[in-house]
């Protein structure tokens, strides 16, 4: 009795020590991280887990098809992969109901807008961290030409950034994670500041650094280009101005932006694999003066004032560890 | 016997955390959804023992730092869920008791993974845990953990019960 107590105690011990070993290694090392591999072996596995659970989860005539086709279909994909990439696209997302197409077309059309290719894929996993991160896992992986960093959209708008890459799954942080943090303009003046993410079911923030702009509900914010050194693909929109917060003696004014994108029933998405290093302002905003068509009004956006653009210092994000 | 115990945990780590991400993420529950992997570290450990717990929370813990869409650092879901694999393992015999302890053991084991992931969180620096983040998903994920009690306990029981018919736990 006592004996096992004891080693039950230095197995704890050990087991403690060794949590303790990795989460330091793990903080201290930066790009040369020895567990990427780990992450990444990690995705190979469970990448097809989540597949088949997401397949699993659909409704039954959804699950009926989609189950026929994960074995079957992956074969395929390999064959045409090269030859027809729109037909591979179409057999890895299985048989797309009505709702899902129309995602896919809207994303389609926003990408297309922007002339950027795109990879489309699917959310297959949400949630990691106990609840506390906002990161999604998605089908598409290195096999597919996915790297690090790249902004990721859907027909809305702005979802967020590839975080980590496996051959066949990727890791995504969403905008509304408190670690995300996109730069972006103001629309319609050219006041730029960073959009930071506030954590599951919470309004992104906004601060404005110029002291004198205006800052007003309902504006518009888009993403800044690649200019300073920013991995966003530009003009992509992030969302509208919710609520301008009063904070007096604060250096910067900050505002909670409303997302285009609603997060908690993502599916269908787009990497963005390449784009134009610049695009017409604000060429990716609906046309209409109701910015989000699907959510509540908000006041009509006045013309662009022409004016010289302020240089863009570029999004900064960085990934740190924590 | 040591084999099949392996690939019995294997298994059940295998299809909680892709179910986890997958499907219960899904489900729009208001605040944060049940941690499967703490209920099933609670039931290992409530069937088998503080070293099994420890182990088991050990080992499920890693995977879970490493399995997609994880990205904090590696080794705090292993750290916390050890230490709650070993606290519900050293009341399991007291909760045999009543039918309602073992909820109380699951509480517990759900308390003190989020408590020690959120606070070697806190110590690291992560951005992620703030009080009202916290105060959103302590409360919701233990009271979701411990509607799943009365389903997993027993299977689980059951299953460590058939791989090893006489448990010397301790």
């Amino acid at each position: 009795m006592n004996r096992s107590r004891r080693r039950s105690r230095l197995l704890l011990t050990l087991l403690l020590l060794t949590s303790f070993t990795l989460i330091t290694l793990d903080y201290r090392s930066g790009s040369g991280n020895p567990f990427g591999f780990l992450r990444s072996a990690a995705s190979s596995v469970f990448g097809p887990l989540e597949r088949a659970a997401t397949a699993i989860a659909r409704p039954v005539g959804d699950v009926v098809s989609s189950l026929g086709h994960l074995g079957r279909d992956k074969k395929r994909i390999d064959n045409l992969e090269r030859e027809n990439q729109a037909l591979q696209e179409r057999l890895r997302l299985g048989e797309l109901n009505q709702a899902r197409s129309a995602e896919l077309a809207k994303m389609d059309a926003l990408a297309g807008r922007g002339g950027f290719t795109r990879v489309a894929a699917r959310v297959i996993g949400f949630g990691g961290g106990l609840g506390f991160a906002s990161t999604a896992t998605i089908d598409v992986g290195s096999r597919d030409g996915i790297k690090a960093k790249m902004t990721v959209i859907n027909g809305d708008g702005l979802v967020g950034r590839i975080e980590t890459v496996g051959r066949t799954s990727a890791t995504l942080l969403l905008a509304n994670d408190r670690k995300f943090t996109v730069f972006s303009r103001l629309v319609p003046s050219l006041e730029q500041g960073p959009v930071t993410g506030q954590g599951p079911n919470r309004p992104l923030t906004f601060s404005l650094l110029s002291q004198t702009a205006s800052l007003k509900v309902g504006q518009n914010l888009v993403t800044v280009g690649t200019a300073g050194g920013s991995f966003f693909v530009p003009e992509v929109p992030v969302g509208v101005v919710s609520r301008v917060r009063q904070t007096p003696g604060a250096l910067t004014r900050t505002a909670d932006v409303r997302s285009f994108v609603n997060f908690s029933s993502l599916d269908i998405v787009g990497v963005i694999t390449k784009a134009p290093r610049t695009l017409p302002r604000n060429a990716l905003l609906p046309p209409s003066p109701t910015p989000s068509p699907t959510r509540t009004p908000v006041t009509p956006v006045s013309p662009l004032p022409s004016g010289s653009a302020s240089p863009s210092p570029g999004a900064t994000a960085s990934p740190r560890k924590s | 016997m040591r084999a099949s115990r392996i690939f019995a945990a294997s298994v059940l780590v295998l299809t909680l955390l892709p179910l986890q991400y997958a499907v219960i993420a899904r489900i729009p529950l208001p605040g944060v959804g049940p941690d499967l992997l703490v209920v099933a570290v609670a039931a290992v450990a409530l069937a088998r023992g503080p070293t099994a717990g420890i182990v088991f929370g050990f080992a499920a813990g890693l995977v879970a730092d490493l399995a997609p869409p994880a990205d904090h650092t590696v080794g705090r879901l292993a750290l916390a869920y050890a230490l709650a694999g070993y606290a519900a393992g050293l009341l399991a015999d007291e909760a045999d008791r009543s039918a309602f302890l073992p909820m109380a053991v699951v509480a517990l084991a759900g308390i003190m993974a989020v408590g020690l992931y959120a606070g070697v969180g806190a110590l690291l620096g992560d951005v992620r845990i703030t009080g009202p983040a916290l105060a959103q998903s302590l409360p919701s994920s233990v009271l979701y953990d411990v509607v799943l009690t009365p389903f997993v306990i027993p299977s689980i029981a059951a299953v460590c019960r058939r791989l090893e018919p006489d448990p010397s736990r301790r």
